[in-house]
C-alpha cells in the first residue's frame, strides 16, 4: 500500500516535471518570449537593488541643479527640485512591479475561487456569481477603479485594492471556462467515487488542471495593472507625489512639458517597456501552453 | 429571433439596476460630509445639520439608494453636484456627444487599420508581414494613452506647431486625442482579427473551397473574411468601453469638455455626486452599446437565428 502510493507519488512528480519542461522548451524557442522574460528579470533586479543602482536618493533635492536636460551626471536629466530623474525611475518600479504582481495574485485567488465554485457546481451557483461578474464588467475596468480609489484615498494598499477588484473578473470568467472543460473528464469522476471531498477535489484536481489560462492571463492582467495604476496616479489618485511613482512623475512634469520634455519622455518609456515585456511574456505563455494555436 | 431580442432586454434591467447599486454603495463608504463641503468653511453646525437634512443625508442607506435609483430610471435624474448646486443630468448630457464623437472616430480607426493588420498576418502566418503587424499591434496594448497623448502634443504641437494642443473647435482639435485614444483599440483589434482568421482558414469549409479551385482571393473574400468578422464586431463593442473610459484621462489633457474632463473635475472638486454619476452613465452607455452589437449579432450571425428558430420549432410540437 505504503510502496504503490510512493510510485505513484513518484511518477505523478516526474509527469509533472516533464510537462513543465515541455512548457519551457517550447518557451525558450520563443525569442520574443524571452526578451520579454529578460527585461521583467531586469525590472525586478532594478526594482529589489534599487539603493544600489540609483546614483542619488530618489528624493534628494538639489535646487541650484533644476530642470536640467540629460546630462553625463544625470542620465536623465534632473525635475523641478533638482531631483535626479534616472534614480526616481529605479526606485518607481518598485511600486509599479509591487502593485502588478500583488493585484494580480489578490485578485486571481479571489477570481480563481469563484471561478472553480461557479464551474463545478453549475446552476444557481454558477447564475448567481455569474451575473455578477456581469454587472461588475459592465462597468469598464479603469472607471472602477477610479470610484473605489476615490473612496479609498491614495496610498499603495488602496490603489492595490482599487485595481484588484475589476480584475477578479477576468481570471473568474477563465478560470470557470476552463473547469467546465475538465467538468467530466475521467480523473475528476474516478476522484468523486474515491468519496474524496468537495474541498479536495477543488483544490488538488479541479484548480491545477486549469490552471494553463488563468497564468497566461494572470500575466496579462499585470501589465493592463501596471498601466491603470500609472494612469490613476496620473489623475491625482492611487499613489501620490512626493512617491517616485512613474504615473505621477509623468503628471508632475506635464505643466513642464515644453520646456523639459524629459520629465515626461523618460517615466513613459519605462511603463510602456514593463508592460511591453508583461505581454511578450504572457503572448509566450499562451503559445507554449497552448500549441494548437500556434500551428 | 423575437425571443432572443427580448431575452436581451430583458436581462438590460438588472443590468442598470445592478450598475447603480454597485456604484452607489461604494460611493456611499466615501468619508467626510458632503454638507461640510458644499458650505462655506464658516457655516455653524446648525446650518450644516440644516443642509444635511435638506439633502436627506440623514436617511438610512436603503432610502438614499432608493431614491437615487428611483430618480435615474423614472425621471433620468442623476440630482444636484455638491459643490456647484447645478443638475448633473443636464451637463452630462451637454458633454456626451463630445465623448462620444471621440469614441467613434477612435472605433473607425480601429476597424479601418485593426482589421486590415490581422488580416495581412493571418494570411502571411509566421511570415515578415505577420511578425511586423504583430509587433506594432503588441506596441500599441502596451502604450499608455496619457502618456502617448503627451508625447503627440510635444511633437505635432509645440515641436511642429501642426496641430492644436487643447481646446475642442473644430475637426482639426479631434485628431490628436483621437490617435492617441485609439492606440490600445487598433492593436487589439488587429491581435483579434489575425486569431479570428488563422482559426477560419483552418476549417475545413475553405479547404474545400480551394479543392474546389477557387482563387485564394475569392476565398479570403467569400469564405474566410465573413466569417471571420463575427467575434470581431465584439471586440468592437468592448472596444467602446476601454474608449469611453479612456476618454476620462485624454479629455483633461486636451481640455476637451466631455464626461471624462468633467469626471476628473468632480475628483478634484471633491464634488463626488458628479464623480458617481459620470462613472454610471459611461457605464450605461456601455452596456446600452453591448445591447446593440448584441441585436447586430444576431442578427448578422445565422447561428443564433438558427438556434432560437429551432428551440421554438421544437416548443410548437411538444
Amino acid at each position: 500500500m505504503h510502496n504503490s502510493s510512493a510510485i505513484t507519488a513518484i511518477t505523478q512528480k516526474n509527469k509533472k516535471q516533464s510537462q513543465f519542461a515541455v512548457v519551457l522548451r517550447r518557451l525558450s524557442k520563443n525569442p520574443s518570449a524571452i526578451i520579454g522574460l529578460i527585461v521583467v528579470c531586469l525590472l525586478v533586479i532594478m526594482a529589489i537593488f534599487a539603493p544600489l543602482i540609483a546614483p542619488y536618493p530618489y528624493d534628494k533635492q538639489n535646487l541650484l541643479n533644476t530642470r536640467k536636460p540629460p546630462s553625463a551626471e544625470h542620465i536623465m536629466g534632473t525635475d523641478e527640485l533638482g531631483r535626479d530623474i534616472f534614480s526616481r525611475i529605479v526606485y518607481g518600479s518598485r511600486y509599479s512591479l509591487s502593485i502588478g504582481f500583488l493585484a494580480v495574485l489578490f485578485s486571481n485567488i479571489i477570481g480563481m475561487t469563484l471561478g472553480a465554485l461557479a464551474g463545478y457546481f453549475g446552476g444557481l451557483v454558477d447564475d448567481i456569481i455569474m451575473r455578477l461578474i456581469d454587472i461588475i464588467q459592465s462597468i469598464p475596468g479603469i472607471l472602477l477603479a477610479i470610484a473605489i480609489s476615490v473612496v479609498l484615498g491614495p496610498g499603495f494598499i488602496n490603489t492595490l485594492i482599487a485595481l484588484g477588484f475589476g480584475a477578479i473578473t477576468m481570471a473568474c470568467r477563465l478560470m470557470r471556462a476552463s473547469v467546465l472543460g475538465i467538468r467530466h473528464q475521467e480523473f475528476l469522476e474516478a476522484a468523486i467515487s474515491n468519496n474524496a471531498s468537495t474541498f479536495r477535489i477543488i483544490t488538488k484536481h479541479v484548480i491545477p488542471n486549469s490552471f494553463a489560462p488563468v497564468l497566461v492571463g494572470a500575466t496579462m492582467s499585470i501589465g493592463n495593472v501596471i498601466m491603470s495604476a500609472a494612469m490613476l496616479s496620473f489623475i491625482g489618485l492611487g499613489i501620490q507625489p512626493p512617491t517616485p511613482e512613474w504615473g505621477a512623475m509623468i503628471s508632475g512634469g506635464r505643466a513642464l512639458i515644453r520646456s523639459c520634455p524629459w520629465m515626461v519622455t523618460f517615466p513613459g518609456i519605462f511603463i510602456m517597456l514593463t508592460v511591453l515585456a508583461f505581454n511578450m511574456l504572457g503572448d509566450g505563455l499562451r503559445d507554449a501552453l497552448d500549441p494548437k494555436l500556434k500551428k | 429571433m423575437g425571443r432572443y431580442i427580448l431575452k436581451r432586454l430583458i436581462w438590460m434591467i438588472p443590468v442598470v439596476l445592478g450598475v447603480t447599486i454597485l456604484v452607489f454603495s461604494i460611493m456611499y463608504l466615501i468619508p467626510g460630509d458632503p454638507a461640510k463641503m458644499m458650505l462655506s468653511p464658516e457655516a455653524t453646525p446648525e446650518e450644516i445639520a440644516a443642509k444635511r437634512e435638506e439633502l436627506g443625508l440623514n436617511e438610512p442607506y436603503l432610502v438614499r439608494l432608493g431614491k437615487f435609483l428611483g430618480g435615474i430610471v423614472f425621471r433620468f435624474d442623476f440630482g444636484d453636484s455638491w459643490v456647484y448646486n447645478q443638475p448633473v443630468t443636464k451637463e452630462l448630457l451637454n458633454r456626451f456627444p463630445r465623448t462620444l464623437t471621440i469614441a467613434v472616430i477612435c472605433i473607425g480607426l480601429q476597424i479601418i487599420i485593426g482589421i486590415p493588420l490581422g488580416i495581412i498576418a493571418a494570411v502571411n502566418q509566421n511570415g515578415l508581414g505577420d511578425r511586423i503587424s504583430m509587433f506594432i499591434a503588441l506596441f500599441g496594448i502596451s502604450l499608455p494613452n496619457f502618456w502617448i497623448a503627451l508625447m503627440l502634443i510635444l511633437f505635432f504641437s509645440v515641436k511642429l506647431g501642426w496641430l492644436p494642443p487643447f481646446g475642442i473647435d473644430g475637426f482639426k482639435y479631434y485628431i490628436l486625442p483621437c490617435i492617441a485614444n485609439a492606440f490600445p483599440g487598433i492593436a487589439t483589434q488587429a491581435r483579434q482579427t489575425r486569431s479570428s482568421m488563422l482559426e477560419v482558414i483552418r476549417s475545413d469549409y475553405i479547404t474545400t473551397a480551394r479543392a474546389k479551385g477557387m482563387s485564394e482571393l475569392q476565398i479570403l473574400l467569400k469564405h474566410a473574411l465573413p466569417n471571420a468578422l463575427l467575434p470581431v464586431i465584439t471586440i468592437i463593442g468592448n472596444g467602446m468601453g476601454m474608449l469611453l473610459a479612456g476618454t476620462v484621462v485624454i479629455e483633461s489633457i486636451f481640455s476637451i469638455p466631455g464626461i471624462g474632463m468633467y469626471l476628473v473635475g468632480g475628483i478634484n472638486s471633491r464634488d463626488y455626486n458628479i464623480v458617481q454619476s459620470s462613472v454610471i452613465f459611461l457605464a450605461l452607455a456601455f452596456t446600452f452599446i453591448m445591447l446593440l452589437v448584441d441585436l447586430a449579432y444576431a442578427f448578422i450571425d445565422p447561428r443564433i437565428k438558427a438556434q432560437f428558430a429551432r428551440k421554438h420549432k421544437r416548443g410548437h410540437h411538444a
